[in-house]
């Protein structure tokens, strides 16, 4: 269970994230929708404990983020956002790595590694060095390091971002494999990843909740004037709903 | 293993993962020949030691440090894998003291290496080996204070060549506050108190106490201390800088 209550960050000029408020519970698949600079990555940046929220809480399991970051830290698996990994590492030296500093050793920490390299098909290139590698492999070493410790919470900023539509199918699929007893957080800008994975959506603008609720909720939602002639798909009326509250709050 | 030594493993690799690793250890040596043997005269001095080796290590590790230090922070930022490392579940102090001590074994690998030097002096006379030993430690020290000062100015900045420069102008500013150059600018108007205090502050003063072969514990204390307030202050700098 994550529980956000008032969370607010503010940086020098604006505020990123402004009186957030709600709770994700185990078995949800949560999309993050919001134009870009909404608060999106600021939020997951928080949740994860890479920045401190200016006020406001985030429990997670329990635990409070500022209080006990070391526990909170344990049950997230992260994937920021461009999915960073150290370019002069092989994929098999890279998820050594993340295997001990999560505490795994020995017999325990092969069978994880190699687990995760088959459930994200990395084997053909678990020897090469990161910088070679295409993209699409770049995320799934990000999305492996993420999953390796079989995290109860699974936080994931953009990750089908600059993938061509077979890794994303790949990706989708994934997620939804993973999510069975877990919570998982995935910040998209594209709306039909939202009705193909998420279980509920949340539109955030300027820092502030605007829709939250399942995807079939919110395209219901759409204006009927939405300048269309036909009868959009489900994504479509997606899509005109997220303009119609969005665009307004950028006005 | 601690989370503080996976890390330094993981760095320590990364340096001979890329050719950094091993023009470091090369260049550092052809510096030291030339250094001792050309510009230091050992021949020519014709007494059993090391000190023209020595006296050049402040000089050198003003250009060759600031190089080892530059990406311990500002490439994580560059690259994004800063927001990676830290919400794995480490303390940011086990992150700074694993990087560090990563540059600094490579540095002691470095120096080291040097000692053909050793050999050489010890097979054409017959030197005080223990002054020759305390000086090792002493320059090895006086390397930790400069990666020290390097991982501060890498955490501030994304660029790693502002972070070198900024380094290297630090770390001489810390070479020479002992001397004639800082010592001239202040006496005359600030009170003997400051300027003591800023000749205390000399990695040159200290270092070359300690190359003589006096290992006086406020000397090693010094050092330490260097260290200790340098990678506390990256820790700061990076808990604030982080977020942009």
């Amino acid at each position: 269970m994550i529980e956000i209550s008032h969370l607010t960050r503010k940086f020098e000029h604006f505020t990123a994230v402004d009186d957030l408020s709600f709770t994700v519970a185990e078995g949800e698949v949560l999309g993050f929708l919001g134009p870009n600079g909404a608060g999106k990555s600021t939020t997951m940046k928080i949740i994860t404990g890479f920045l401190a929220p200016s006020s406001g809480t985030v429990r997670v399991d329990g635990h409070d983020i500022t209080e006990n970051p070391m526990a909170v830290k344990a049950l997230i698996g992260y994937l920021p956002e461009g999915a960073p990994s150290y370019p002069d590492m092989t994929v098999l030296e890279f998820l050594d790595f993340i295997a001990e500093i999560r505490g795994f050793s020995g017999q325990e920490k092969s069978r994880r590694i190699e687990q995760v390299i088959n459930d994200v098909a990395l084997g053909s290139v678990c020897e090469q060095s990161i910088d070679t590698l295409s993209k699409g492999f770049k995320r799934r070493v990000g999305l492996a390091q993420a999953i390796l410790h079989d995290p109860k919470v699974l936080i994931l900023d953009e990750p089908t971002d600059g993938l061509d539509p077979n890794q994303k199918h790949q990706v989708r699929q994934l997620i939804r494999n993973l999510a069975k007893d877990k919570i998982v957080i995935v910040s998209t800008h594209i709306l039909e990843e939202v009705s193909a994975v998420c279980t509920r959506a949340i539109i955030i603008a300027n820092g502030r909740i605007v829709a939250d609720g399942s995807p079939q909720e919110l395209e219901a939602r759409a204006p009927t004037a939405a300048g269309l002639t036909e009868a959009p798909s489900a994504p479509g009326r997606l899509e005109a709903f997220f303009r119609s509250i969005t665009e307004q709050g950028a006005l | 293993m601690g989370t503080t030594g996976i890390i330094f493993k993981r760095e320590l690799a990364a340096y001979f993962s890329t050719p950094l690793a091993y023009v470091f250890i090369v260049i550092f040596l052809v510096m030291n020949g030339i250094a001792t043997f050309d510009l230091g005269g050992f021949y020519q001095r014709g007494q059993a030691d090391l000190q023209p080796f020595f006296n050049f290590h402040p000089w050198l590790y003003l250009f060759m440090i600031p190089a080892l230090a530059m990406g311990l922070w500002a490439d994580e930022r560059k690259t994004g894998t800063i927001e990676l490392l830290l919400t794995l579940p480490i303390q940011l102090h086990e992150a700074v003291i694993g990087k560090f001590l990563a540059a600094w074994v490579l540095s002691g690998c470095a120096l080291a290496l040097t000692f053909p030097i050793w050999l050489t002096v010890n097979y054409l006379g017959d030197p005080d080996n223990g002054v020759i030993l305390a000086a090792y430690i002493g320059s090895w020290l006086m390397a930790g204070g400069f990666l020290a000062i390097g991982s501060c100015m890498s955490a501030l900045t994304r660029n790693a060549v502002i972070a070198f420069i900024l380094t290297a102008a630090i770390c001489f500013l810390f070479v020479v506050s002992g001397s004639a150059i800082v010592m001239n600018a202040f006496t005359g108007w600030a009170p003997q108190t400051l300027i003591d205090a800023i000749a205390t502050l000399s990695f040159l003063t200290h270092f070359e106490a300690i190359s003589r072969g006096v290992l006086d514990i406020r000397d090693l204390l010094f050092f330490a201390a260097v260290i200790a307030a340098w990678l506390l202050a990256s820790a700061v700098v990076i808990e604030i800088k982080k977020a942009n």
